[in-house]
């Protein structure tokens, strides 16, 4: 009996279905990590300016997304564009914007978060060299920054993989929904499948995850000096 | 470029707000209407709607059928990665009787609704109950089955008809149409309540209670893996029937299918669809008719 979940994972094409699943999450994922990185780093620059108006806005765009379930906005996103405007997106597009919507208010934070964690006589000191603004950015507050923001910004990646399990629910078919196909086809014949395939998925979201951990404790090493 | 960034964001925001003061209004009544392109050469309330009439469907080639995906035996994936089941069964009919291609949308229970509110499937074929409320948002063709309750009991002391429960132990799961309809009609009977189906059925294999109910579906598929377990009572309780729907007014596609429906009752296709799709599941011994329903007639 000890056999018999396992033998699931390689009836027809159940492997690389698993497979086909974990792309499209990846795909999804990194596009909109990729895109709020870019955004992110824009929003987070632009929070940092003390304009009322500027500080208003982006505080609201912040908190709308920080508050609203990622849930709820890809229901606004994939049925309520095409309720309201009659614009028509699929599963896929609707996901990537939604979690570039979210990514990039999340890194848009955590750039401010950092910026700013930049003591002001690093600004000072730089000017007393005599160097211009733009070396100041260049050569002080930006290397700063950057090794502020890598744990951060892992965290959020790890947490937006793992987040795409949600898109589901507007008709993407990823790994996990692949993974509870496969455990309900086999309901009858396989009951202890569910084990074998979440153990897979685990591992899978591992593999697919700790790749990005590994680069960021390499950059924090090479940082160091 | 902070400027443009500012508008990029006021934007977004707008749009996203927007959204969701349209969603709201949807939600409260009133029809739902696209402004997006007019169906054009389609009939009269054809043009504007967010549905696809039959027409428009014939034209394309291809029928948008929305489905369980994880739903054993009524629509799931197999290990092929082709959809299988009950419904799936259907479907493929309708889908080869219309002339056209098909393509399947794996949906949940909670976005059924909105699948056909914003036009983004044809037909819903998940296992769909008629409700009440959902009819006021979708529009239901003929039914093509039916649930009941259902009480399976140990074959030693078998329970064949509600009498036989009087005073006796009866297991539901919590918030089930089991749990409502013995609390009301049978109040002598001693109900045990769990959360969980699984903590329920266990309870029954441990003897804390003399009988479970539940959708006899689930009752006749847990009783023929467990041993020594037969469903006594195969049909209890207010009959809910399950049927295709479609976008509400979307009445070419409705007709279309309701004439389908009937029409497959000359050849008994439900009963050959059980057969070949849930009779594996439920066994042999099942009375179908308690089950499938031919040409869209409830008895």
């Amino acid at each position: 009996m000890q056999d018999l979940g396992i033998r699931v994972l390689f009836m027809g094409n159940n492997f690389l279905r698993l497979l086909g699943g974990l792309w499209i999450t990846l795909k999804i994922s990194l596009l909109a990590v990729a895109l709020s990185v870019v955004l992110g780093t824009l929003l987070g620059a632009v929070m940092t300016i003390k304009h009322p108006v500027i500080r208003a806005v982006t505080r609201f765009y912040l908190e709308f997304i920080r508050i609203m379930p990622q849930l709820v906005l890809l229901f606004l996103v994939y049925f309520g564009l095409t309720k309201s405007f009659g614009i028509n997106l699929s599963g896929q597009v609707s996901a990537v914007i939604v979690f570039t919507l979210w990514g990039t208010a999340e890194m848009g934070d955590l750039v401010r978060g950092a910026l700013i964690s930049i003591p002001a006589h690093q600004y000072e000191s730089g000017a007393a060299l005599g160097l211009t603004k733009a070396q100041i950015f260049l050569y002080i507050v930006i290397p700063q920054t950057l090794r502020r923001l890598v744990p951060l910004a892992i965290n959020l990646t790890t947490r937006m993989i793992k987040t795409t399990s949600l898109i589901v629910m507007i008709g993407v078919v990823e790994v996990l929904k692949v993974a509870q196909q496969i455990i309900e086809a086999n309901r009858y014949t396989v009951p202890d499948a569910a084990l074998w395939i979440y153990g897979t998925i685990f591992f899978l979201y591992f593999l697919a995850c700790w790749p990005i951990s590994l680069l960021a404790s390499w950059l924090e090493k090479r940082w160091k000096n | 470029m902070k400027k443009a960034m500012r508008w990029l964001l006021i934007f977004t925001l707008l749009a996203a707000v927007l959204a969701g003061c349209g969603a709201k209004e949807n939600g409260s009544g009133g029809e739902t209407k696209a402004q997006g392109e007019n169906g054009g050469e389609t009939k009269a309330q054809g043009d504007g709607d967010i549905y696809r009439t039959l027409d428009e469907i014939r034209e394309s080639g291809k029928i948008v059928i929305g489905v369980f995906s994880d739903k054993n035996p009524f629509g799931y994936v197999d290990e092929n990665g082709k959809y299988q089941g009950y419904d799936v069964y259907f479907a493929e009919r309708i889908a080869k009787d219309l002339g056209v291609e098909i393509e399947y949308v794996s949906t949940e229970a909670a976005s059924r609704v909105e699948y056909l509110k914003t036009g983004k499937v044809d037909v819903i074929l998940a296992n769909f109950t008629v409700t009440e409320e959902r009819a006021q948002e979708v529009d239901f063709a003929l039914p093509y089955m039916k649930v009941a309750l259902g009480v399976v009991s140990p074959d030693s002391a078998l329970i064949t008809s509600a009498d036989d429960l009087k005073g006796k132990t009866l297991i539901v799961a919590k918030g089930t149409t089991a749990e409502t309809y013995f609390t009301e009609n049978y109040p002598d009977v001693k109900l045990l309540k769990f959360d969980q189906y699984t903590e329920a059925y266990n309870a029954l294999l441990d003897g804390r209670g003399d009988a479970l109910s539940t959708d006899n579906t689930e009752v006749l598929a847990w009783a023929l893996q467990n041993e020594g377990f037969s469903v006594g009572i195969e049909s209890l309780g207010d009959l809910d029937t399950i049927a295709p729907a479609v976008s509400k007014g979307n009445t070419t596609l409705m007709e279309w299918i309701n004439e389908e429906i009937e029409a497959l009752a000359d050849e008994q296709f439900f009963h050959e669809d059980y057969k070949a799709t849930l009779e594996p599941v439920y066994g042999s011994e099942v009375d179908i008719d308690s089950l499938v329903v031919e040409g869209g007639k409830v008895e």
